[in-house]
């Protein structure tokens, strides 16, 4: 009698113990998805790709299975959300628009941290939206060309000090060179050279001339706008390109090309440095528009990330003035 | 002192539920440490397996259970008790009259009767490994992928499978508890350091021992099974093989049993029970708290890279270093501390017989390192266990509301003090143990010289683990 109460008491607690534990896992994954967020080089998210009908809550369990990670999702206005080691973070998604949607790490959580990125499909039906191709692609700029600023500033150019010149001109063309169509399309070194060409302007030094490329450059942004920007910077680009700009960030030294590493095709580009936005050459030859073609579409395969699918268009080009101002000093508030 | 005049203490042992019951919870537990390892997350930090083990277990066992109660742990341990099930063919207790041959002759009506499944074969230990060599191998094995073991849950979970596993096939290949007492990496020094605790199991006349001739103790009766840990009781002079399991309190007809409150390390001046494994058991677990101590707490991170790298160029050099250090240069050091106090003493014992005799030494000073070591991460680390209580797998859950407790270091300012005092008290324990051991054979005057190197030893090794530990 004993000996079969022992048994019973045994084969309860523990057959008992193992069918509630796999029963609770069951039931926990009713209603929800589970994103395990890894380092890329052990997986990255997984699972890496979601489905979800249009206007269906989605319902997620975030946690990590190794070291702090981020979620957010591109485009959208939803704060990022820590995804902490062993942690659960249950969020609820809706999308009333269907479309491909990316989340992605927000934390530096490895050399590889920017390929860290998944996609959400919501589907369903919706009207047909015209797409409109972004200014590069316009211009028809071809932003991998090989570019170097001939002309130079000798000292830091000034946006106050712009200003101030613009204050004392009338010249016909003020307008024109202020206009966002222009700063967009112009680097600032075709700037100053249409200014140096300028006749109303040959009274005027070089330096003078740059002073008031700077003014453009400021004057076709916003503190409000830098702001952003720079927090964006911050966590998305100074990683590698440095928090001063400098391309010397932390994991600068540390981009490796997957296709090469893992013995497979190479896609026949070479990761390279990170721009070093605070080299005259390189920043004073590439108009915004060109910037922003290479943060949107990325660097394919030289290690800079594409951000399109990441930045809404005004956070695209908030960025590309923040990178002038490695080059310019800020406009005046 | 005998605590079994009390008779609550002695219903209590003597009793199978309170035990059994213990050891069904011990094992539900260790099920769950296997399941989490396995399905949990593959964070340390957050799962059962992982936290419950290696700091909660650890922690009670290194600085409670073997101090203070040698081998109780093993009385509980859940991992031999399913082997154990089937080799008897009951989980309680035996329920018939038929046991001297531990259960040969089980009763085969129960419906329930595991041993119309699984037949155990009952086979002696092989006489040549009737020692703790291969405990002391399975130690060493282990311990050269303790990195990866101690931080990745599903290795944890794989290992401690692989101990349920291999304690089952022992119970049914063999007799009695093989695996505790031939295989467990574990137990080889929890018998070495149970020499130390302050409690033991002896019998209360060996003569009514001599006039039993039924030997009850050892061969089994319908109160109980006889030792399980192939231990005789009546010859029982040290704690090292007993592993507290009471079955000797359930089968002696004479009440002959006592479990005596007697002082620390009582054990170490037994005289003729002193063994070169046990010796060398002593080296493995010096050694072996010194480079955890190096290697997990030390500032070197190309060392932990080396020790992490498992199968890797490093890792074969650090496993290459780590059994040197061990197996050769520790014992070898000691040698040469024998060979000058034979020198300095002019004694004329033989130097192996000094050598395995001076090794007991190391007893009190390798707990001592090994409390000292596991003093450093089970303050600092010990708030990941309420975490872990609630939340065991990680997968989100909040049982008993402390899943959101974050890491919180506890006594840490403490904690060298404590160190410091538990390296020096275990050195202290060393030099008199040495020295005692030294006077057993030689006249106190040169004893003295004798044990002179021997303590010289013991000093510097704690001065380099304090060095490692606090400094």
């Amino acid at each position: 009698m004993k000996e079969t109460f022992a048994r019973i008491f045994a084969v309860v607690l523990i057959l008992g113990g193992t069918f509630t534990i796999g029963f609770a896992w069951w039931f926990g994954r009713l209603d929800s998805i589970t994103l395990h967020a890894r380092m890329p080089e052990a997986g990255g998210w997984m699972p890496g790709d979601l489905t979800i009908a249009i206007n269906q809550p989605l319902r997620l369990r975030l946690t990590s299975d190794d070291v702090m990670h981020g979620f957010a999702i591109g485009q959208s206005g939803q704060p990022a959300v820590d995804v902490k080691p062993g942690e659960i973070a249950d969020i609820t998604l809706n999308f009333d628009q269907p479309g491909t949607y990316t989340f992605y790490c927000t934390r530096w959580c490895g050399a590889n941290h920017w390929r860290m990125r998944g996609t959400i499909t919501v589907t369903g039906d919706a009207p047909e939206q015209t797409v409109t191709p972004p200014l590069y692609a316009q211009l028809g700029l071809d932003i991998d060309a090989p570019r170097e600023a001939e002309t130079v500033s000798e000292e830091q150019p000034s946006a106050l000090r712009g200003r101030k010149l613009f204050d004392q001109l009338s010249i016909t063309n003020l307008p024109t060179y202020l206009s966002p169509d222009y700063y967009r399309s112009h680097s600032p070194e075709q700037a100053w050279q249409d200014l140096r060409d300028d006749p109303e302007l040959g009274s005027y030094s070089d330096q003078q001339l740059w002073n008031a490329v700077a003014y453009i450059w400021g004057s076709n942004t916003t503190p409000e706008a830098l702001s952003i920007a720079r927090e964006l910077y911050a966590q998305n680009c100074a990683a590698c390109h440095g928090e001063s700009g400098g391309g010397d960030g932390v994991f600068s030294g540390e981009q490796v090309n997957i296709q090469d590493e893992a013995g497979g095709m190479s896609s026949g580009h070479q990761i390279v440095s990170p721009a070093d936005f605070t080299n005259p050459e390189q920043i004073l030859s590439a108009a915004p528009a060109l910037l922003q073609g290479k943060i949107i579409r990325g660097g394919m395969g030289t290690g800079m990330p594409m951000w399109g699918v990441i930045f809404t268009e005004d956070q695209t080009w908030a960025l590309v003035s923040y990178l002038y101002t490695f080059q310019f000093e800020e406009v005046p508030k | 002192m005998n605590i079994l005049r009390y008779p609550l203490i002695k219903s209590l042992l003597k009793n199978r539920w309170p035990q059994f019951t213990i050891m069904v919870v011990a094992l539900a537990g260790f099920l769950v440490a296997i399941l989490s390892g396995l399905f949990g997350t593959p964070v340390g930090s957050r799962n059962f397996g992982i936290v419950f083990v290696w700091i909660a277990w650890w922690a009670l066992l290194m600085l409670v259970a073997v101090p203070f109660l040698g081998r109780g742990w093993c009385s509980i341990c859940p991992i031999p008790a399913p082997g154990e099930w089937l080799q008897r063919g009951n989980l309680l207790g035996p329920d018939d009259i038929n046991h001297r041959d531990h259960g040969e002759n089980k009763k085969k009506n129960s419906v329930f009767s595991v041993r119309s499944v699984v037949k155990p074969h009952n086979r002696r230990w092989p006489n040549r490994f009737r020692n703790i060599w291969l405990q002391n191998g399975t130690f060493l094995l282990v311990a050269l992928f303790s990195t990866v073991i101690l931080t990745q849950p599903k290795v944890t979970a794989i290992v401690l499978a692989a101990f349920l596993f291999v304690a089952v096939g022992a119970s049914l290949v063999f007799e009695r508890r093989a695996f505790c007492r031939y295989l467990c990496p574990v137990g080889g020094f929890i018998g070495l350091y149970s020499q130390l605790a302050p409690v033991e199991v002896r019998v209360v006349d060996t003569a009514v021992c001599k006039a039993h001739t039924e030997k009850t103790c050892y061969t089994g009766s319908a109160d109980g099974y006889g030792c399980p840990w192939d231990v005789f009781p009546p010859g029982m002079v040290k704690n090292t093989y007993c592993g507290t399991c009471m079955e000797c309190l359930r089968t002696c007809p004479h009440d002959n049993i006592a479990i005596n409150i007697r002082s620390f390390g009582a054990d170490l001046s037994v005289e003729r029970v002193r063994k070169m494994d046990e010796a060398y058991k002593a080296f493995i677990m010096l050694g072996a708290a010194a480079v955890y101590s190096t290697v997990l707490l030390g500032p070197w991170g190309t060392l932990k890279l080396a020790a992490y790298s498992v199968g890797s160029l490093p890792w074969l050099a650090y496993a290459a270093s780590f059994l040197t250090l061990i197996l050769l240069a520790l014992p070898g050091l000691f040698w040469l501390m024998i060979w000058t106090g034979i020198q300095l003493s002019g004694s004329a014992l033989p130097t192996k017989k000094l050598f395995i005799a001076q090794s007991y030494a190391l007893v009190p000073l390798g707990l001592s390192a090994w409390v000292a070591f596991s003093l450093s991460f089970v303050f600092a680390n010990f708030s990941y266990v309420l975490a872990a209580l609630s939340d065991p797998f990680g997968w989100g859950w909040n049982l008993i509301g402390t899943a959101g407790i974050g890491w919180t270091p506890w006594l840490t300012s403490l904690t060298p003090f404590l160190q410091v005092g538990v390296l020096l008290g275990g050195f202290l324990w060393a030099a008199i143990t040495s020295r005692k051991i030294a006077s057993e054979n030689t006249i106190n005057t040169l004893a003295m010289k004798l044990s002179a190197p021997v303590i010289i030893f013991c000093l510097t090794f704690t001065l380099i683990l304090m060095g490692l530990l606090v400094a």
